[in-house]
């Protein structure tokens, strides 16, 4: 993998985004493009995963109708998750034959990314074990879901940026009862703009230039030194 | 017929769950066209058939997760093929759904010529190309050993059938015959939520080493680093590594700018909303001497020198309970008095101790200050912040006695230390720089705040 190309697709209903990445997989597969990036922000939409469980859904297709949320059933891993404004939703489409041919090294990688771009902002966010996904004190802060064909990936990750917590409770998130926030909700202001280019940024390093994110050239990610 | 396997989606995987079959036994099938499902760790993965032909059985349902290898249907060529597929592994199917490793040795795998048997329980087997040797009936050693762990469990006397396997499939790994009759508080790479006290020693033979006592206080405690711990080693590591890092210091008579600062205090405070400290002084000295020194406030690129035609000082914070440091950036530190100075070192500080500094705010600097000193140490040998070349550490200020024209007078004295990188800067240029920051320390006048 040497280069990638990034979308940045706005507001974007969740059904599109699926029909757009079909397509982009499949000229993926033929080689007819690089590896994409697309940075999607969906309109209210609740979705359920090939290994989903349904009773993972707290209120009736009734009620989400009348709460104007879509529901959809995909074919990405995980269970259940909402999608709405103010979530930076990305989805990688990498050919995983020119990196590694590791599911699991995949998912760990756009964590890293994740926790990566988050402490460019100040935040501290990690991984909890057994639970895919990044995490801070306060809670789930980004929910990851991927579907794999022929190595190539489409789905990939839904940060909480100024998202309204608030829909998540017609959901058990990813089938665990653990508290959501964001990076709203963590007290921070920031540009939406600065926080995908910070993904780019730091899924580049993880995908593209090897694994090192130690800093270098002029413009150092982070300024360290000792004592004080 | 075609065995169809379970496969291995990488390197630590060691089972997959089913999620679904995407054609029905009796079906056709073509060669590559997606067949099946399968789920590890939140991704969903299409497999696609080995072979064309009709699919004949399915031996794992939907949601059940098998051990990778695992045969989980066949697929009947056209011509009907008879000859078994080659690299079909052991047949043996339903490994325990449970995330935990087998406790018990799981049976020798079976030579690949063996008719398949019924569905029995069945350890993945631990490696996915070779097929494992098959070994007796009886459960002596779990999956095949490594030279090393045979080389120690040899030098140690260590009955391996006592040494509970770790690793793929339950084989004993090398640390898991190097921790055996150790107290072990850590679980390898298994992805199970082990809880670490847990992992009882098995049921040990009258020979082997007993175990630790229990309620014995550990001696350790494991705990991850946090990210921003993670990249303070490597930065700290890279910047050893690529500078060749010396320090020289210097006693800089600090008494006029104490005078100014006792005086000024509270004016300031009153003025501007916020103190006055040393460092603004010594920031504002350094940014004199850059001037001065360009090479200072330069840096390296393959073999070429870098001029910063910006003074960009960076400002080092230590944050909160030793949870790590950061160094926000004041751009053209030149252009700034002693107020401007002072007001950016109190924003910055304050907001890289609330998290709030934005990505620019803490990238770009040209030069570095680190205020030891503030915690009481006289001198210190700070480590260059790459990709500069320079780094001015300010020791604590102290009232001493000095001889001053043959008498005792009382001073307040501080210790500048300048560690450099002598790749670029020699001694001579660096002790000039740091004299030319003592010269307008100890020349300060009113003035200039």
């Amino acid at each position: 993998m040497r280069r990638f190309e990034v979308r940045d697709c706005g507001r974007l209903a969740y059904g599109q985004a699926f029909a757009l990445q079909r397509e982009l997989v499949e000229q993926r597969k033929r080689g007819e493009i690089p590896d994409q990036l697309l940075f999607v922000e969906h309109p209210h939409v609740i979705t359920l995963g090939r290994n989903g469980h349904s009773e993972n859904l707290l209120a009736s297709e009734h009620v989400l109708r009348s709460s104007g949320i879509q529901f959809e059933e995909t074919d990405r891993g995980g269970d259940i998750t909402y999608h709405g404004p103010g979530q930076i939703v990305g989805y990688p489409i990498f050919d995983l034959r020119d990196w590694k041919r590791d599911v699991t090294a995949y998912v760990r990688a756009i964590e890293q990314a994740i926790m990566d771009t988050l402490f460019g902002f100040g935040i501290e966010s990690r991984r909890e074990p057994g639970a895919t996904g990044v995490w801070t004190d306060k809670g789930k802060i980004c929910a990851i879901g991927i579907h794999i064909s022929r190595w190539v990936t489409s789905h990939g990750f839904a940060l909480n940026h100024t998202t309204d917590l608030s829909y998540f409770q017609y959901i058990v998130p990813c089938g665990l009862s653990k508290p959501v926030t964001s990076i709203e909700a963590l007290g921070y202001t920031m540009d939406r703009a600065a926080i995908q280019s910070a993904l780019v940024n730091e899924l580049s390093k993880q995908f593209f230039v090897g694994q090192t994110s130690v800093c270098s050239g002029l413009q150092p990610a982070f300024n360290m030194e000792r004592t004080i | 017929m075609i065995d169809v396997v379970m496969p291995q989606m990488g390197e630590s995987i060691v089972e997959g769950t089913l999620t679904k079959w995407l054609k029905k036994p009796g079906e056709r099938v073509e060669r590559d066209e997606p067949l099946f499902e399968i789920s590890t760790d939140k991704v969903d993965t299409e497999i696609p058939a080995p072979s064309s032909g009709v699919l004949q059985e399915v031996l794992v349902e939907e949601g059940k997760t098998v051990g990778i290898n695992t045969v989980v249907g066949r697929i009947a060529e056209e011509g009907g093929g008879a000859a078994a597929q080659p690299e079909a592994a052991q047949p043996e199917a339903a490994a325990p759904p449970a995330q935990q490793p087998p406790a018990a040795p799981p049976p020798a795998a079976q030579p690949a010529a063996a008719p398949p048997p019924a569905p029995t329980q069945a350890a993945p087997p631990t490696q996915p190309a070779a097929p494992a040797p098959a070994a007796d009936e009886e459960p002596q050693q779990q999956g095949p050993l490594s030279p090393v762990v045979r080389k120690i469990a040899r030098e140690r006397n260590i009955d391996l059938n006592q040494v509970k396997g770790t690793g793929a499939g339950g084989r004993i790994t090398k640390a898991d015959v190097e921790g055996y009759g150790q107290p072990q508080a850590q679980q390898a790479a298994q992805p199970q939520p082990a809880a670490p006290q847990a992992a009882q020693p098995q049921p040990q033979a009258a020979a082997a080493p007993p175990p630790m006592p229990r309620g014995e206080q550990a001696k350790t405690r494991l705990e991850p680093m946090s990210n921003m711990r993670t990249k303070i080693a490597e930065h700290m590591i890279m910047s050893q590594r690529t500078s060749a890092h010396v320090t020289t210091v210097h006693k800089v008579d600090m008494t006029k700018v104490a005078r100014i600062r006792a005086r000024q205090k509270e004016q300031f405070q009153a003025q501007y909303g916020f103190g006055l400290t040393f460092l603004p002084f010594v920031a504002r000295a350094a940014a004199e001497a850059l001037r001065q020194f360009p090479i200072v406030n330069g840096s390296i690129e393959g073999n070429s020198i870098v001029y910063h035609n910006e003074i960009n000082l960076g400002i080092a914070v230590a944050l909160d309970g030793g949870s790590g440091l950061i160094v926000p950036v004041i751009r053209n530190a030149d252009e700034k008095n002693v107020v401007g100075l002072q007001r950016a070192i109190v924003d910055l500080a304050a907001r890289a101790r609330s998290r709030q500094l934005k990505p620019d705010e803490v990238a770009g600097g040209t030069f570095s200050i680190t205020n030891f000193g503030s915690f009481g140490s006289i001198f210190a040998t700070p480590v260059i912040n790459q990709p500069q070349v320079a780094i001015l550490g300010v020791g604590a200020i102290e009232k001493v006695p000095v001889v001053v024209d043959d008498a005792i007078a009382i001073r307040s004295v501080a210790h500048l230390a300048l560690t450099f990188d002598h790749r670029l800067i020699d001694g001579a240029l660096a002790d000039q720089f740091v004299q030319k920051v003592k010269e307008v320390l100890e020349g300060w006048t009113d003035a200039i705040l």
